[in-house]
C-alpha cells in the first residue's frame, strides 16, 4: 500500500479516428503525486497535458493503464478531486457566493454549513465585499479567484490547475501566483498535492517541486526534473536561470524517437504548427537584427519578444520545418538559407518560401503535384482532408489543412478559394 | 442576439438522410391512423354543440380571458415537451438521430390543416363534452408552439460550454442540479425568445381553432376567435373592431405583463455580454423585485424550489464518456433499431393501405398543382415584402433611437393575430368585385412579413460602429454602400427572418386563400383553399393529402432553398 496521493500507471489515452481507427493521445505515462508536492506538467501544444489532467477528474476514464487516488482507482469524479480551470468556468448567472457554494450543495451539506465554509474560502482567498457580485461584473483575476475559492470549499485532497494563470495579463498573474504560493507555503490551503499543467517554463520553475517534460503527437513523459530551490524562488537567481535554461534544451533537443516527435516534416501526415507566415518572417527578422546577428538564446530571445513556449515553439518549429533555423541546445540559429530570406526583397522572398516550402513540407508538395495531374488544376479540400483525418484528429487536420494555406499563399504556390472550397493553381491576376 | 433559425441547419451534406425518411413515415402513419380514426367517429359527434357565443361587447372580456387561458394550458404543456423531449434529443446519441429529423418535419406540417383531424379524435375521446373540444384546441395550440422552442432547448443543450460542464462534473453535482443549474439557465434566453415568437404565432391559431367546422359538426369554443367569426357570419364590422380591439389589449398586456420581465429576468443568463447594448428593462420586473409583499409571498415557493433543486437521487454510476463495445450495448442498439424498423414498418403500411384506398394519382397531382400555385403567391409574396422591408429595416436598425422605437411595434404586429383582419379586408374585396386570386394573397403575409423587418432590424443594429465609420471614411454610398455593406450583413438575419415568414405564410394560405363575409364566399386557386375546402367536407383522406403534399412542400423549400442560403450566408456574411 502506497502512501501516495495519486498513482497513475501506464496510462494511455486515445481518442477515435474518422476512419474508425484510433488517435494516440497519451501513452505510457507514469506519474506519482506525494503529500506535499506540486507537480508540472510542462509541454507543448499537443502534448496530451489537458488530457492527463482531464483523466485525473475523472472525466475521461483511461483506454488502459490505471489512476489511482487514495487507493482507489479514478474512472469517474472523485470526491476530493477539484480543478482550477483556464477559462474560469463559472456560472454567469450565479454570483460569487453562489458560485463558491455549488461544490457544497452537490455534497448534500446543510445550508449553514455550506455559507460557513463559503464564506471562509471567500475570506481565505481575498474576496471580502465580492460576495455578491456576478462573474461578468469582475476583471479576469478576480474572477479566477472565485476559481480558486470554488475548488478550495470542497477541501479536496487534490487540486488540479489547467493553465490557471494564462488567461490573465503578465501583473495579475504574477500577483495570483505568488499570493497561491504564500498560503500553500504557509499550509492554509486545505489541499495536500497539486498538479499544475502549464505552457510557461518560468512559471513551472517558479511554482513546482517537480516538473514532467511532455513530448508532442503522442503524448509522454521525456524528462523529469526536480526543483529543489527554496520558496520564494527568485527569478533573477543565477540558479533559476540555469533550470530555465535546461528545460529550454531539453524541449528543443532532436528527440531519438522514431517518428513525429521533432520538427521535421516527414510525410503529408506531418501535423502542421499554426503559425502565420508574419510570424516566421518577423523572428527570422528579429533573430538577423543585432544583438543577436544570427543566433541566440531561446529563452532570452522569448523573453525579448514577449513570447510564451507556446507561442515561441510553434514558429520555431515551422522555421526548422522549413530548414530557415536550425535549433539545437537551447540556441536557435539562422540558416543559410535563412540569412539569404532576411537580406532579400518581398519577391525574393515568396521565392524562396516557395523552394523550402515544396521541399520540405511534403503536404504542400503533395497537394500542388496533384493540382498540376489534374486538367483544370483544381481540386476540391474535402480530397485532402479526408486524407489527413485518415492520420490524426479532426481538428489537427483542419489546423493542419489551414496552415499549409496560408504558408501557400504567401509562397504563391497554390491559390485557395473559401467559397467554393476548393484548392487550384490560379492566382486571381 | 445568437441568431435563432427556425430549421435545421445541422451541416451541408446531403439535402435529405434516411432519417428524414424514416421521421417522415412515422409522421405521415400517425396522421393516417388519427385521421381514419377520427372518420369512423364523426357521425354520432354531429349534434354537438359548444356554448351559443353571443356578440355583445361586454362578454368580450370573458372570452378574451379564456382564449388567454388556453394559450397557457398550451404553453406549459409545451415547456414540459422541451425539456422531456430536447433532453432526450441532446443527451441520447440513438434517440438523437431520429428526435431531430422528426421535429425537422413536424415544424413544416401545417397546424390548421391539422386542427380539423386532432379535433375530431380529441373530441371522440370525451364524447358530448366541452371538455374534448377544449383539450382539441389546447392541443393545436400546443402544436404551433412546441417545435421551436424544443428545437431551440435542444440546440442550446448541444453548445453548453465544455468548461461548465466539466466543473460541473468535477464538482459531482448529480444529473438532476446539473441540469437545473447548468443546461436550464444556459438555454433560457433563447428560450424565452422562442417562447415569444410561439407565443406570437400561436394567438392566430388559437382564433382559428374556437370556431371550426368539419363535415357536419361545428365546434365553437367561447373565445375571441368565435366572436370574430360569428362577427363575420352576421356581417357585423362593429363586433369585429371590438374583437380587434380586444386582441390589441391582450397582447399589450401578455406582453407588458409576462414576457418584458421574462425577458429583462433572463438577461443574466445570457453568457456573452455584448458590449453597447443596454440590458432589456422591465417596470413590471422592477416593481416585483421592489416589493417586499412579493418578496415575502414568494419566499416559501423559493425554498421549496430550493430543496427540489438540492434534492439528492439515489446515486448512480457517472455515465462514462466512451462507452465500451460490451454486449449489452450492441444489445440496446438492437433493440432500439428493432422497435424503430415496426413502427417504421406499421407507419409504411398504414401509408400504403391510405393511399391505395382512395387517392388516386389524379389526386396527388391536382394537389401537387395546387401546391404549385400557392408557392408562387409565396414566392411572389416574399419577394415583395422583402424589397419594402428590407431597406426600411436597414435605415431603422442604423438608427438606433429609431429602432428601439420600432423594434417593440413590429414584435407586436407579429404577435397580432392577422385573421382577425381579414373580415375587413374580404369586406372590401366583395364591395370592390376584386379578383380573388391576386387580392386574397396578400392575407397570408399579412402577419408574417413582420419576421423579416424586426430580424433585418435586428441584423442592421448589430453592424459594428467601426465597420460603419470606415464605410463613411472611404466614402462608401449609394448603391455601394448597400451592395458592400449594408446587403451582406443582414443577410443571415433576413434568411432568418425569411424562413419563418415564409414557413407561417404556408400555414396562413390555409386560411386566407378562401374568406367569407357572410353569405359571400370567396375563394382562391391553391393548396391552402383545398384543404379549407376538404376540412369543410370533412373528407380526411383529402384533407391528410393536402397537409402531406404541403409538408413536402414546406420541406423540399427549406432543404433545397433556405437551408443552403442560410448557411452560405452564415459563413460568408456573419460578423464578427
Amino acid at each position: 500500500m502506497s502512501t501516495m496521493l495519486l498513482d497513475i500507471h501506464a496510462l494511455r489515452q486515445t481518442f477515435p479516428r474518422a476512419d474508425g481507427g484510433e488517435f494516440l493521445v497519451l501513452d505510457g505515462i507514469d506519474l506519482e503525486l506525494a503529500q506535499g508536492q506540486i507537480v508540472g506538467l510542462l509541454g507543448r501544444t499537443g502534448s496530451g497535458k489537458s488530457t492527463l489532467l482531464r483523466s485525473i477528474a475523472g472525466l475521461m476514464p483511461p483506454s488502459s493503464g490505471t489512476i489511482t487516488y487514495l487507493g482507489q482507482p479514478v474512472l469517474a469524479p472523485a470526491p476530493g478531486i477539484a480543478m482550477v480551470f483556464q477559462g474560469f468556468a463559472l456560472f454567469p448567472w450565479l454570483t460569487v457566493l453562489e458560485n463558491v457554494q455549488l461544490g457544497l450543495e452537490a455534497l448534500g451539506l446543510p445550508d449553514a454549513e455550506i455559507r460557513k465554509r463559503a464564506l471562509a474560502a471567500i475570506d481565505l482567498i481575498g474576496l471580502d465585499g465580492y460576495e455578491s457580485a456576478y462573474p461578468r461584473e469582475l476583471s479576469g483575476g478576480m474572477r479566477q479567484r472565485v476559481g480558486f475559492a470554488r475548488a478550495l470549499v470542497v477541501h479536496p485532497n487534490i487540486l488540479l490547475m489547467d493553465e490557471p494563470f494564462s488567461a490573465l495579463d503578465v501583473l495579475t498573474a504574477e500577483t495570483l501566483r505568488t499570493d497561491f504560493l504564500e498560503l500553500w507555503g504557509d499550509g492554509k490551503l486545505p489541499i495536500k498535492g497539486v498538479v499544475l499543467v502549464t505552457h510557461n517554463i518560468e512559471e513551472a520553475v517558479l511554482m513546482c517541486d517537480r516538473i514532467l517534460l511532455f513530448s508532442a503527437n503522442p503524448g509522454r513523459i521525456i524528462r523529469e526534473i526536480a526543483v529543489e530551490l527554496k520558496q520564494p524562488r527568485n527569478r533573477l537567481d543565477p540558479q533559476f536561470r540555469d533550470l530555465v535554461e535546461k528545460i529550454y534544451v531539453a524541449m528543443t533537443a532532436r528527440t531519438q524517437a522514431p517518428t513525429r516527435t521533432g520538427p521535421v516534416a516527414t510525410s503529408i501526415d506531418t501535423i502542421l504548427p499554426r503559425v502565420s507566415a508574419n510570424l516566421l518572417s518577423g523572428l527570422l527578422e528579429a533573430l538577423a537584427a543585432a544583438p543577436y546577428n544570427g543566433k541566440a538564446d531561446l529563452p532570452v530571445i522569448a523573453d525579448e519578444l514577449h513570447l510564451e513556449v507556446d507561442d515561441l515553439f510553434p514558429v520555431s518549429d515551422g522555421l526548422q520545418m522549413l530548414h530557415l533555423v536550425e535549433v539545437e541546445g537551447g540556441d536557435i540559429k539562422l540558416t543559410d538559407i535563412g540569412k539569404q530570406f532576411v537580406d532579400a526583397d518581398t519577391d525574393e522572398r515568396k521565392k524562396i518560401f516557395q523552394r523550402q516550402l515544396l521541399a520540405h513540407v511534403p503536404l504542400a508538395a503533395h497537394i500542388r503535384r496533384i493540382l498540376q495531374e489534374r486538367a483544370n488544376h483544381v481540386a476540391p479540400r474535402s480530397r485532402f482532408f479526408d486524407e489527413l483525418e485518415d492520420h490524426m484528429s479532426t481538428a489537427d487536420a483542419e489546423e493542419t489543412l489551414r496552415s499549409v494555406t496560408a504558408w501557400a499563399r504567401y509562397a504563391e504556390a497554390f491559390a485557395y478559394d473559401d467559397d467554393s472550397q476548393t484548392f487550384s493553381l490560379e492566382n486571381p491576376t | 442576439m445568437r441568431l435563432n433559425v427556425p430549421i435545421s441547419v445541422g451541416g451541408w451534406g446531403r439535402f435529405f438522410s434516411r432519417w428524414d425518411v424514416v421521421a417522415v413515415l412515422l409522421i405521415l402513419g400517425l396522421l393516417m391512423f388519427v385521421a381514419g380514426a377520427s372518420r369512423h367517429m364523426l357521425q354520432p359527434l354531429s349534434e354537438l354543440q359548444g356554448q351559443p357565443v353571443s356578440l355583445d361587447p361586454a362578454n368580450l372580456p370573458e372570452y378574451a380571458a379564456r382564449t388567454t387561458l388556453r394559450m397557457l394550458l398550451a404553453m406549459a404543456l409545451s415547456l414540459i415537451f422541451t425539456f422531456t423531449y430536447a433532453t432526450l434529443a441532446a443527451r441520447n446519441k440513438y434517440a438523437e438521430r431520429l428526435l431531430v429529423p422528426l421535429l425537422d418535419i413536424l415544424q413544416s406540417v401545417p397546424i390548421l390543416g391539422f386542427i380539423s383531424i386532432t379535433i375530431v379524435f380529441f373530441m371522440a375521446l370525451a364524447p358530448g363534452r366541452v371538455l374534448g373540444a377544449e383539450f382539441a384546441a389546447i392541443f393545436a395550440i400546443f402544436t404551433s408552439q412546441a417545435w421551436n422552442m424544443a428545437f431551440s432547448f435542444y440546440q442550446s443543450l448541444r453548445t453548453v460550454p465544455t468548461e461548465l460542464v466539466e466543473a460541473s462534473r468535477n464538482f459531482r453535482l448529480s444529473p438532476w442540479m446539473s441540469f437545473w443549474r447548468l443546461d436550464v439557465p444556459f438555454a433560457t434566453p433563447q428560450l424565452i425568445w422562442n417562447m415569444m415568437m410561439s407565443m406570437s404565432g400561436s394567438w392566430f391559431f388559437v382564433v382559428a381553432s374556437e370556431a371550426i367546422s368539419v363535415g357536419n359538426t361545428t365546434i365553437t369554443l367561447p373565445g375571441v376567435g368565435s366572436y370574430i367569426a360569428l362577427a363575420i357570419e352576421q356581417r357585423d364590422l362593429t363586433a369585429v373592431g371590438y374583437a380587434i380591439l380586444t386582441m390589441a389589449i391582450v397582447i399589450l398586456i401578455y406582453d407588458q405583463v409576462l414576457f418584458r420581465p421574462l425577458v429583462a429576468w433572463a438577461d443574466r443568463f445570457r453568457f456573452e455580454q455584448e458590449p453597447g447594448l443596454l440590458p432589456p428593462r422591465s417596470w413590471m420586473l422592477d416593481v416585483l423585485r421592489r416589493s417586499r409583499l412579493v418578496d415575502r409571498l414568494t419566499r416559501p415557493f423559493a425554498v421549496v424550489w430550493r430543496h427540489l433543486l438540492l434534492a439528492r437521487w439515489p446515486e448512480r454510476a457517472e455515465p462514462a464518456k466512451r462507452e465500451p463495445r460490451t454486449p449489452r450495448h450492441g444489445w440496446i442498439t438492437f433493440q432500439w433499431v428493432a422497435i424503430l424498423a415496426a413502427f417504421t414498418a406499421l407507419a409504411l403500411w398504414q401509408v400504403g393501405r391510405f393511399v391505395t384506398d382512395d387517392i388516386t394519382l389524379s389526386d396527388l397531382g391536382t394537389a401537387l398543382l395546387l401546391g404549385l400555385a400557392t408557392l408562387s403567391r409565396i414566392v411572389v409574396l416574399i419577394a415583395i415584402a422583402s424589397v419594402i422591408w428590407v431597406p426600411i429595416g436597414v435605415w431603422v436598425g442604423t438608427r438606433a433611437q429609431v429602432a428601439n422605437l420600432v423594434q417593440p411595434v413590429a414584435q407586436f404586429l407579429a404577435a397580432f393575430p392577422a385573421n382577425l383582419l381579414f373580415p375587413i379586408a374580404v369586406s372590401a374585396i366583395v364591395a370592390l368585385r376584386l379578383d380573388p386570386n391576386i387580392w386574397l394573397s396578400p392575407l397570408m403575409i399579412l402577419g408574417t412579413q413582420w419576421y423579416i423587418l424586426f430580424n433585418v432590424v435586428a441584423g442592421a443594429s448589430a453592424i459594428p460602429a467601426e465597420l460603419r465609420a470606415a464605410a463613411t471614411n472611404f466614402r462608401v454610398r449609394g448603391w455601394l454602400w448597400w451592395r458592400r455593406i449594408a446587403l451582406p450583413a443582414v443577410l443571415p438575419y433576413y434568411v432568418t427572418g425569411a424562413i419563418t415568414a415564409s414557413g407561417g405564410s404556408w400555414n396562413a394560405s390555409i386560411v386566407a386563400e378562401v374568406a367569407s363575409w357572410g353569405n359571400e364566399h370567396l375563394q382562391a386557386f391553391g393548396l391552402g383553399a383545398y384543404i379549407a375546402q376538404e376540412t369543410a367536407a370533412g373528407d380526411f383522406h383529402h384533407i391528410v393529402l393536402g397537409i402531406a403534399v404541403m409538408s413536402f412542400f414546406v420541406v423540399v423549400i427549406n432543404r433545397v432553398f433556405w437551408r443552403p442560403l442560410y448557411l452560405y450566408a452564415e459563413r460568408k456574411f456573419r460578423l464578427g
